[in-house]
């Protein structure tokens, strides 16, 4: 097989994903597309390493250690989104804007601001 | 023990009467007053054996060398001559006086332990300008005088007058000490050494490379503690301290260190005809000028400062026509005439409770309620107008032949001229000077209304002293036969022709004054006017304390005072305004040196806000405003963060494919 199609199937994916990270607004799809994302350069990772033909496949092991760090990441990511949205009520990214800079730099509101954080984590 | 063990005793233990003082002062307020009065005493007496021993022979040199300093070596040397132990016995007298009289005029001071003290510590460096041999050491106690002086002056600190006053006397002396510390550091090179003989050697040998300029810079120091024109200002203002301190710095002692160094160093100043010159002017404007401000002044104490200021004066002119011996005859009588005018004060202000001669005018009877400071002063005045036979009469004389000497041109080295300077100035000073004695007395003892409160008898610790200087005032002028063997030989009896002169022009003035203030005492009825603190119970420096603060908002000026039966308002006629206000010489030095000064410190302050801090703030905001424009991108929206990250990413990689392939 030519080395043309997965490189170009992993573009698309790779396309889709930063499209996904970049438009959608509910966090649970972000960290999808974040995983089409680290697929498509799994999948690069494995076509190179055949079309290399590396004796020790460090391609391909590499891509089993992608797979497991991407498995503990969507743990955590999913475990945050999961707290963020019981704490909330929702998981949408637009509206979780907490760490904006205020326009005023004003001191109280910042504390205000805070105290409700602090309630809310409460 | 020997001369010279005695002799460094004599600074030795007022220093520690001070340390002791100091540390006693609050733990045991019983051994305070011992220990202010004490160890002075001692010093005295030993003073006196000092004087004994040395009994005006050869000069005694004795010194030791602390550690090496690598250049020119300091060394702690006495020098004991007759100039020196003489002083020391006048130095040593007067304070333990002025102690006696301060245990009763501040008797519930509650600063008395820290004033007492300072006065222990003052009397302890002005033995060591006295006796010290060298010129780094006698700076030291110079300096330790100056400071004291501050310190005493301000004892009454709660008045403005006395915070100025103290403010100014330093300042002023302290402008007077940087130029003679050059003028030391000048000698000491041209010399080899900081040792004053070493250095009388080297100069009347003729070796000092600048011997003009090296004078003059010595000058400028003299005239500072000295009191001389134009740094006099400081000592009528330094009249707001309590008496005792007007009576033992600012009359006896201090004030004459300048005129005993220039004795000291005499052959460094006889080097240069033009320092002979300029100290013959100086003492010639000083003389003349301060007798005329002493008539026209008001306070009673101010009349005695700028009296004190004529006197050094003339002091000054002795030795500008290049008499020590009647320099220093000079300053011994007038310390001792002087310190009980002073002390006289204190009791006639504590008595009459003002300052103010126009209101001891319209007191009638104030005699006779301090008969002993009647006598005393009616004698001390008589002395100070050197009417024959008391010691002001021989010292003058002695200034006067000494002058009258230079002027025949029988003086080797002093151009008749300044003799001729210095006589004129003298004679007319002498007659101003006995128009102010008389003019004191008549207005402070001769009152005439309603009479002087019954404050009882004056402490005896006060009237005593009183007595005790009498003695001097009195009988010094015999003296003069047998001075000459301490000093330097020269003859310091009075001369026919000088005589005459001086005492014809002290009569002159007396009668003068009389036949005026018999035509304006009338006028005191017409016009009251005065203001009395009456604290018969409390210490006599209260009512001093209080008369110096009221003096001002009483009379309109602080020296002076709106009263048409002054016969020296009388005599002076339009002087009389400019006269009561020192010539406006704080006026001039107002224009000359403060308001430049003001004007320096303005620009100065101006450069610093507007001139550097505006680069020291900008170095800050410029900062503060880029993160302020940075901060604007924090929207708090992650998708937009990781929009411009990709952007990034793609310029950067497009960047890279351009670099690697060369385009």
């Amino acid at each position: 097989m030519h080395l043309i199609y997965p490189a170009i199937l992993a573009a698309l994916l790779f396309c889709t994903g930063l499209y996904g990270v970049l438009a959608r607004r509910n966090a649970i799809l972000v960290l999808m597309s974040v995983e089409l994302m680290l697929n498509a350069v799994n999948l690069n990772l494995v076509a190179f390493d055949v079309w290399l033909r590396d004796e020790l496949h460090a391609g391909q092991a590499l891509t089993l250690f992608t797979i497991a760090i991407a498995a503990a990441e969507i743990g955590i990511g999913l475990a945050i989104v999961l707290l963020v949205h019981r704490n909330r009520g929702t998981a949408d990214l637009d509206r979780l804007r907490d760490l904006r800079e205020d326009e005023t730099t004003d001191g109280t509101t910042g504390a205000t601001d805070r105290e409700q954080k602090a309630e809310a984590a409460s | 023990m020997t001369t010279t063990t005695t002799a460094a005793l004599v600074p030795l233990l007022p220093f520690l009467g001070a340390v002791g003082g100091i540390l006693a002062g609050r733990r045991a307020p019983g051994l305070v007053r011992p220990l202010a009065l004490l160890p002075t005493a001692v010093a005295a007496v030993l003073a006196v054996v000092v004087a004994w021993q040395q009994g005006g022979g050869r000069a005694l040199d004795a010194s030791t060398r602390l550690t090496p300093t690598g250049s020119v070596p300091v060394d702690l040397a006495l020098h004991l001559d007759g100039f020196a132990v003489l002083v020391a016995v006048l130095v040593g007298v007067v304070a333990t006086c002025v102690q006696l009289y301060s245990t009763a005029y501040l008797r519930d001071d509650p600063r008395y332990p820290s004033y007492a003290a300072l006065v222990s510590l003052f009397t302890s460096a002005m033995l060591l300008v006295v006796y010290s041999g060298d010129l780094m050491v006698l700076l030291v106690g110079w300096e330790v005088m100056g400071i004291c002086s501050y310190f005493l002056v301000g004892h009454y600190w709660e008045t403005e007058a006395a915070r100025a006053a103290s403010l100014k006397a330093f300042l002023v002396t302290k402008l007077g000490d940087v130029p003679f510390l050059i003028g030391v550091f000048a000698l000491a090179d041209d010399a080899g050494t900081f040792r004053i003989d070493g250095i009388v050697r080297t100069a009347a040998s003729g070796d000092l490379s600048h011997p003009t300029l090296t004078a003059l810079l010595l000058l400028a120091g003299v005239a500072g503690k000295s009191a001389q024109f134009p740094l006099h200002t400081w000592l009528p203002d330094a009249m707001a301290g309590p008496t005792p301190v007007s009576a033992l710095i600012h009359a006896a002692t201090m004030v004459a260190a300048g005129v005993y160094l220039v004795a000291r160093l005499l052959p460094v100043f006889a080097a240069s005809t033009a320092a002979l010159a300029v100290l013959a002017a100086m003492a010639a404007v000083t003389m003349v000028g301060s007798a005329v401000a002493a008539l026209a002044q008001d306070d009673i104490k101010r009349v005695l400062a700028y009296s004190t200021v004529g006197q050094l004066g003339y002091m000054t002119g002795a030795l500008a026509v290049g008499d020590r011996g009647a320099a220093v005859f000079h300053l011994v009588s007038h310390g001792a005439f002087k310190a009980l005018l002073f002390l006289g004060a204190g009791v006639v202000i504590h008595a009459a409770g003002t300052n103010s001669l126009a209101a001891t005018a319209r007191m009638g009877g104030l005699a006779k309620r301090v008969p002993d400071a009647f006598w005393t002063m009616t004698v001390a005045l008589l002395a100070l107008a050197a009417i024959p036979p008391f010691s002001g009469f021989f010292s003058k004389e002695a200034v006067l032949g000494a002058a009258e000497h230079a002027a025949q041109g029988e003086a080797d080295g002093i151009p008749g001229a300044v003799g001729w300077t210095v006589l004129v100035a003298g004679l007319l000073t002498a007659l101003l000077t006995a128009a102010y004695a008389t003019r004191l007395w008549l207005l402070a003892f001769r009152g005439s209304g309603q009479e002087a409160a019954d404050h009882g008898r004056q402490p005896a610790a006060m009237t005593s002293v009183l007595w005790v200087l009498f003695v001097p005032t009195v009988a010094l002028g015999l003296a003069a036969w047998k001075l000459p063997d301490w000093f330097d030989g020269g003859s310091l009896t009075p001369t026919l022709t000088t005589s005459l002169l001086s005492t014809g022009c002290a009569l002159a003035g007396v009668l003068v004054v009389t036949a005026a203030w018999r035509r304006t005492a009338a006028l005191t009825a017409r016009t009251p006017l005065g203001a009395v603190a009456a604290d018969p119970e409390e210490a006599p420096a209260v009512s001093e304390e209080e008369a110096i603060a009221t003096h001002e908002a009483a009379y309109g000026s602080v020296s002076g005072a709106q009263d048409p039966a002054d016969p020296g308002r009388l005599l002076l006629g339009p002087l009389h305004r400019h006269a009561a206000a020192g010539f406006h010489l704080d006026a001039v030095v107002h224009a000359v040196a403060v308001r430049p000064a003001r004007g320096a410190a303005r620009l100065a302050r101006f450069l610093d806000r507007e001139v550097v801090e505006t680069y020291v703030r900008g170095a800050a905001s410029a900062p503060g405003l880029l993160g302020a424009a940075v901060r604007r991108a924090q929207t708090g929206n992650t998708q937009t963060y990781l929009s411009v990250l990709f952007a990034g990413s793609v310029v950067l990689a497009v960047a890279a494919v351009l670099v690697a392939s060369g385009a």
